[in-house]
């Protein structure tokens, strides 16, 4: 999926941003999309995302660099010529048409004939299961379904290319979750190129090819999201994605990407180097949650142990989630699965603990 | 579905409806109590002045209480009886009356407003109303000729009673001819109705003009960032806090023929010494200056709709394919129909009925219709003001009427 420079069908190259002349919002982002390609940007408020898509869409111009839209630079190219579709956080329908009125609008300002604006229309409408729902208007529907309209919208002048800008953002929870399997079906259908921003990793993690992880104004990490979630590049990334232990530490031996680390209480566990270069460098290793093991047989012959003491067990259904004191830390998390043969742990008791070294990554500090 | 409601009852078998109005009496009794100081003071201070002044338009006693004979004979004798010796008995009695309640100036006034020059008649004709002999018809002729005009005479008749449409009448430029068939007055005297129209004209041209200069500066305000806009709020509401004939007379100072504004014309040589622009004390100086005035009041609900339109609409509609002049037409215009529907009726209802500014600068032709009301108030001839008065909000009521159909009141935002 990973287009390479010439042949990507949305381009950013060295862009850069600033609102103010002072500050930059978006410092040096490149990024190439294929065609088809589902990628979201992920990351914090204020982290740049959200000022990447406005200037894809032609809302705000950048102040440096380039931005090609299937081969053809588009800096200067207004936002109603770039045929690019778009869905609002707020849907943006507009309140004073039907919702028949809403998806022929993009055709009526592209002077479509009357009985090919119905023909797709219906189709869009149906498109979205929304078929009988043409003469409504925005402010008589649920959330749910103006979301579906404003995706209808977007739709309905058959652009190549839809953005969405946090559009699941005011809906409920199980909503949400159903609405992204169908925007998901949707791209999958319609081999449409999506570049979604949002602020839930959850989201991200479901839905996308790769995803862009922003912070600082750059893209920390691009990738797909499996690899995102087990092999974060740094620090930022680990914790933005999924929950994630901490532990502060010094580079005792270095040997490829094996590393050996010493906690602050001058334990030794084992990681993979990630980020670090030199033995003496200051680290943070980040291990995931389930992924921390502590009956004996399950961690890897020779790997390091270290003590825990369980401070709190929290029962919640799938899993038990057990809070330890590890190297002095109150807040590493274990995450055991509620199976029946599951080894009980009780608050005070004291285990040993352990894991694949490959989980452990070894993280500049921050 | 009301059926069901009306037969559901409270837990101990009472009406449910009756328990609810009973359960929130106390409430609205107390919220009663809290608005009764203000609906006192509307009753007191609006709506009776205004049921007075309506009243006025129709109501005037100034003859009728004074011709207590004449009035029988009126009632005697149908309307077109030729006015026989009786009738001028009748007058001649009635004369002698108003000499000794010196009430003949203010009964010849009252016929005056029909019949003009008629007022001396009733005063030289009562000064020597208890000399008077019969034949009285003979005798009162040989004082004024005049005396058998039946345009008197009908305005005689008409005015013996006090309830009367003869101020709107006239109030539309209308008179009754010696028939008693309503005629247009003659061409030079029509000013009520003529400066009726001209007013609700000027007052369109003031809004239509507030409206243009208006929605721009509405625009920038409501998308600037918020401490920039309280600002320039500032400055579009400084001419609220400054005293109205302070501001009046600055743009005497700006625009008279030696102002600055010519001054500036002159200087730039766009306009010779001799060819100053005369732009007060005339319709130009009227409109100027009430545009000023009124200009906030249609900046402000403007703001308040075009505040609370998201950007996301216009930009949905430009992502959509539009160009910004349909965006503007068919999304953001359509969505400030309300902030301009309260702007334009806000603007206008207080352009047409407005008053100080006009009188201070409006000179010969720039005066509007409250102008003229105020006029016949100065000449204590109540009734027609409270006529022409009338005519105004009657004008006004109209277009709120019309407003209400084409727009809807309830799409009314003022802020």
């Amino acid at each position: 999926m990973v287009a390479s420079r010439d042949d990507a069908f949305v381009s950013f190259e060295h862009v850069q941003k600033s609102y103010d002349g002072e500050t930059l919002v978006v410092k040096d982002l490149n990024l190439q999309l294929a065609k088809g390609e589902f990628l979201t940007m992920l990351g914090p408020s204020g982290s740049g995302k959200t000022t990447c898509l406005m200037m894809l869409a032609g809302f705000e111009t950048a102040t440096h660099g380039e931005i090609r839209l299937d081969g053809k630079p588009i800096n200067q190219v207004p936002p109603h010529k770039r045929g690019i579709g778009m869905v609002f956080q707020n849907y943006a329908l507009f309140p004073h048409m039907t919702v028949g009125e809403n998806l022929s609008f993009p055709l009526e300002v592209r002077g479509m004939g009357k009985s090919e604006r119905e023909e797709k229309i219906k189709r869009a409408l149906d498109m979205v299961q929304m078929g009988a729902f043409a003469n409504r208007r925005p402010a008589q529907m649920s959330g749910g379904q103006q979301q579906r309209i404003a995706l209808a919208r977007a739709l309905v002048f058959d652009p190549k290319l839809v953005l969405m800008d946090e559009p699941l953002g005011a809906l409920d929870k199980q909503l949400r979750e159903h609405m992204q399997f169908e925007i998901k079906h949707l791209h999958e259908s319609l081999g449409i190129t999506v570049v979604y921003v949002t602020h839930d990793q959850g989201e991200a993690l479901t839905m996308s090819d790769r995803v862009a992880v922003f912070n600082d104004g750059r893209i920390q990490q691009l990738a797909p999201p499996a690899e995102l979630y087990e092999r974060p590049d740094n620090s930022f990334v680990a914790g933005f994605i999924g929950e994630n232990n901490k532990l502060p530490g010094v580079i005792e031996e270095l040997n490829g990407d094996r590393a050996v680390v010493r906690l602050e209480n001058g334990e030794l566990i084992d990681a993979t180097a990630v980020n670090v270069q030199a033995k003496g460098d200051k680290t943070l290793v980040s291990i995931r949650p389930e992924r921390v093991e502590f009956k004996p047989e399950l961690i890897p012959a020779g790997a390091h142990t270290i003590d825990a003491e369980v401070l709190e067990v929290i029962y919640m259904g799938d899993i038990l989630r057990t809070r330890m004191r590890v190297a002095g830390h109150d807040e590493f998390v274990v995450k055991c699965r509620n199976t029946i043969d599951q080894m009980p742990l009780t608050p005070g008791q004291r285990i040993r603990i352990g894991w694949n070294p490959l989980d452990a990554r070894a993280l500049d500090m921050i | 579905m009301s059926d069901v409601a009306s037969q559901l009852t409270t837990a101990d078998g009472r009406p449910l409806k009756a328990a609810l109005a009973s359960a929130q009496a106390r409430a609205k009794r107390r919220a009663f109590f809290l608005v009764l100081p203000l609906l006192l003071f509307i009753l007191i201070s609006f709506a009776v002045p205004i049921g007075q002044m309506l009243q006025r338009s129709v109501y005037n006693d100034q003859f009728s209480k004074s011709v207590p004979a004449l009035s029988q004979w009126f009632a005697e004798n149908p309307k077109g009886t030729a006015p026989d010796e009786a009738a001028f008995a009748a007058l001649a009695s009635d004369l002698v009356l108003m000499k000794e309640t010196r009430a003949a100036g203010d009964a010849g006034t009252r016929i005056n407003y029909v019949v003009s020059g008629t007022r001396s008649m009733f005063t030289k004709a009562a000064r020597g109303a208890d000399k008077l002999e019969p034949p009285f018809m003979e005798a009162m002729l040989e004082l004024d000729e005049d005396w058998d005009n039946p345009l008197v005479w009908n305005a005689m008749r008409s005015a013996a009673s006090p309830w009367t449409f003869d101020f709107y009448t006239i109030a539309f430029d209308l008179e009754r001819d010696a028939d008693g068939k309503l005629t247009k007055v003659d061409e030079t005297q029509r000013i009520y109705f003529r400066l009726f129209i001209k007013t609700f004209l000027i007052a369109g041209v003031i809004t239509a003009i507030c409206l243009v200069l208006a929605f721009p500066i509405a625009h920038l305000l409501a998308t600037l960032p918020m401490a920039k806009a309280n600002l320039l709020m500032i400055l579009v509401l400084l001419p609220f806090w400054t005293s109205l004939l302070v501001r009046t007379t600055s743009w005497i100072v700006l625009l008279q023929g030696q102002g600055v504004v010519n001054d500036i014309l002159v200087a730039l040589g766009i306009i010779g010494d001799d060819g100053r622009l005369q732009m007060i004390y005339n319709q130009t100086g009227t409109i100027i200056a009430m545009v000023h005035i009124l200009l906030p009041f249609m900046v402000l609900p403007l703001y308040s709709v075009m505040r609370v339109i998201p950007v996301s609409y216009t930009r949905a509609a430009r992502s959509l394919g539009a160009t910004s002049w349909t965006t503007f037409r068919r999304i953001y215009l359509p969505q400030t129909i309300p902030g301009i529907g309260a702007g334009v009726l806000l603007v206008f209802i207080l352009a047409v009925g407005y008053y100080i500014t006009p009188a201070l600068v409006g000179g010969a032709d720039g005066q509007l219709f409250s102008n003229m009301v105020q006029f016949h108030m100065t000449k204590a001839n109540w009734s027609m003001a409270a006529a022409l008065a009338t005519m105004l909000l009657v004008g006004v009521l109209v277009l709120y009427w019309l407003y209400d159909r084409l727009i809807g009141i309830d799409k009314l935002k003022l802020g």
